[in-house]
């Protein structure tokens, strides 16, 4: 079976045209255990087409140097196209301004970010951080290090049976001693979309920050910062078709400029002396070192790709992805959906009843088929539903129905292994 | 290269299905929690030791299919053996897992050769060690292992 051929009806809605896309990743070509690869695990981790590619080498052929260093040809080059990147990200986020698009390794770097330049200097004991019960581990434990530096507490949202967050448990959690909200945009192991927009809102009439982890939804919708109204928004490349090691925060200009640096070194610095040190303004004073200047250019043409395609057609198709296998899944006896919201992402948890996902993970593998399995970083959500782990197939655009017939006929089959 | 489906053949479906020594020995003279932090398994063992002997075994936990099995297993043909005989199988299950046990060599893996097919398997290859690993635990006296841990009783051997 080709994959690029078999295209059902339903993959020309939403204005895409699949069959075209998937040319344009290598990857998709490729045969698992002689059986066409079946890439599912794209909240893990999205693949990279050749646009993206042909640039990253493009970058290393003819355009690298180290930036806002020399005055050579390369350097302002390699510069230009640095700075590029980040007035990129600011238009597809539509940041206010390009200085509050701050670089860094990715999602889980920017969390640590604002948990050491904004946590550390403005959390005291015994304030208060909210999270909720949806987060990952990368949205949990920087909170956890910092509450037990400072003697500052933790609250947490819980959620539903469906894997909604309880918005009225949230409102209750607000004090005095609120300092500020970390919460998911899209949960990772759920695929819950939260109602991010009027939590900011609800946090803002307390004067609480909010800091949304962004990672699942940057990926899979238009992400608008400005009309969050979020005063920091976390995402990586990678998720989004780009390159791993590269990874945004976002912050409004005034509280970044208020916060202290998180690392120390060269382009971070105004003037050394062994008497003082000034710093760099925003971004810069955020960045020391040589940053991964290939990755950001990668992600400036990881941006320009799936904003070719459309960010709205790109949600709109995965949101018919999505009800097609919640629709497949439902009807095979012995699964078990974890995460049922009315409002989600292209993420469908899943357990089968007496089969442990590494089983039907290694088996669907047999099959060509990727799927993640086990807790996805996300265990107090799998405490809440009871589970040790769960399997977990997450969709991009470049995947088909044919490829969700093909996982449910690998679970068909791995029941009857287990039969 | 062995068929790694060939991995979920009959014999180790039917330790899955049907357990043996499933449960927990009362007044055990040794006993010992095993974790895969990274998957989640989680395996008790309890033993009664008479002298040298391990008289009884019995384990229970939350486990995949190839975790289990290899438990149920592992009880099976370490009951009745001595502390000595019991860690040499520990060590050459282990061996064999990781793809070090020459399959001609000698070596006492019996119908424990159903797991060899792990070799191929790198992620599930601490699924099938962690039962051996958390009973050379109980042996040594070590009340929690994990296949992650820093003191890993298996890394140091």
């Amino acid at each position: 079976m080709n994959p690029n051929k078999q295209v059902s009806p339903l993959d020309h809605t939403c204005g895409l045209d699949i069959g075209r896309i998937r040319a344009d990743f290598p990857i998709l070509q490729l045969r698992i255990k002689g059986k066409p690869l079946v890439y599912l695990d794209n909240a893990a981790s999205s693949q990279m087409p050749q646009q993206v590619i042909d640039r990253l080498v493009r970058y290393q052929a003819t355009e690298h140097a180290n930036i806002h260093r020399a005055v050579h040809y390369l350097s302002e080059t390699a510069t230009g196209q640095y700075e590029a990147a980040r007035c990129k990200v600011q238009q597809f986020i539509n940041a206010r301004e390009a200085r509050e698009v701050i670089f860094t390794s990715g999602t889980t770097e920017a969390i640590n970010l604002v948990m050491q330049g904004y946590g550390r200097k403005f959390i005291e004991r015994d304030d208060e951080i909210i999270l909720t019960t949806l987060e990952h581990h990368s949205n949990i434990v920087p909170w956890q290090m910092l509450a037990e530096e400072k003697g500052a507490k933790i609250r947490v949202v819980p959620i539903n049976d469906s894997g909604e967050l309880l918005i009225d448990d949230y409102q209750q959690l607000f004090n005095k001693r609120t300092k500020l909200v970390a919460v998911g945009h899209v949960s990772n192991a759920l695929g819950t979309v939260n109602p991010v927009k009027e939590m900011i809102a609800f946090a803002h009439q307390h004067g609480v920050p909010v800091l949304v982890d962004g990672a699942q939804a940057v990926p899979h919708m238009a992400v608008d910062v400005q009309d969050l109204d979020c005063d920091f928004y976390a995402f990586s490349a990678h998720k989004l078709c780009g390159p791993t090691g590269i990874g945004i925060l976002y912050g409004k200009a005034a509280l970044l400029e208020r916060m202290q640096p998180f690392k120390g070194g060269g382009d971070m610095i105004r003037s050394v002396t062994f008497d003082k040190t000034t710093y760099a303004t925003i971004p810069h004073k955020f960045e020391a070192g040589t940053p991964p200047i290939a990755a950001a250019i990668g992600l400036c043409a990881a941006i320009e790709y799936v904003s070719a395609i459309g960010m709205d057609s790109i949600a709109a198709y995965e949101h018919e992805l999505l009800n097609y296998a919640t629709e497949t899944m439902s009807c095979l006896p012995g699964v078990r959906l974890i995460g049922t919201a009315p409002n989600k992402a292209a993420v469908l948890s899943f357990a089968l009843e007496g089969i442990h996902p590494h089983d039907v993970g290694t088996l669907l593998n047999e099959e060509g088929i990727a799927v993640r399995t086990g807790y996805h970083c996300a265990q107090p959500v799998m405490q809440r539903f009871g589970v040790a782990a769960t399997a977990r197939a997450s969709f991009a655009f470049y995947n088909t129905t044919v490829e969700i017939d093909a996982m449910v006929a690998g679970i068909r089959n791995v029941q009857k292994v287990f039969a | 290269m062995a068929d790694p489906k060939a991995l979920y053949q009959e014999v180790i479906l039917d330790h899955n299905k049907k357990p043996r020594n499933f449960g927990v020995l009362e007044n055990p003279t040794h006993h010992a929690e095993g974790h895969n932090p990274l998957c989640g398994d989680h395996l008790r063992l309890t033993i009664k030791m008479t002298g040298e002997q391990i008289e009884g075994i019995g384990f229970d936990g939350e486990s995949c299919a190839i975790c289990k099995a290899s438990a149920s297993m592992m009880t099976t043909v370490v009951k009745g053996k001595s502390r000595g005989e019991a860690e040499t199988l520990v060590q050459e299950f282990r061996d064999m897992a990781m793809g070090k046990l020459d399959p001609a060599g000698p070596h006492h893996m019996g119908r424990l050769t159903v797991f060899a097919g792990v070799r191929d398997l790198p992620m599930r290859v601490k699924c099938a060690i962690l039962p051996w690993h958390t009973l050379h635990a109980a042996l040594n006296a070590v009340e929690t292992t994990s296949t992650e841990a820093v003191n890993d009783p298996m890394e140091v051997s």
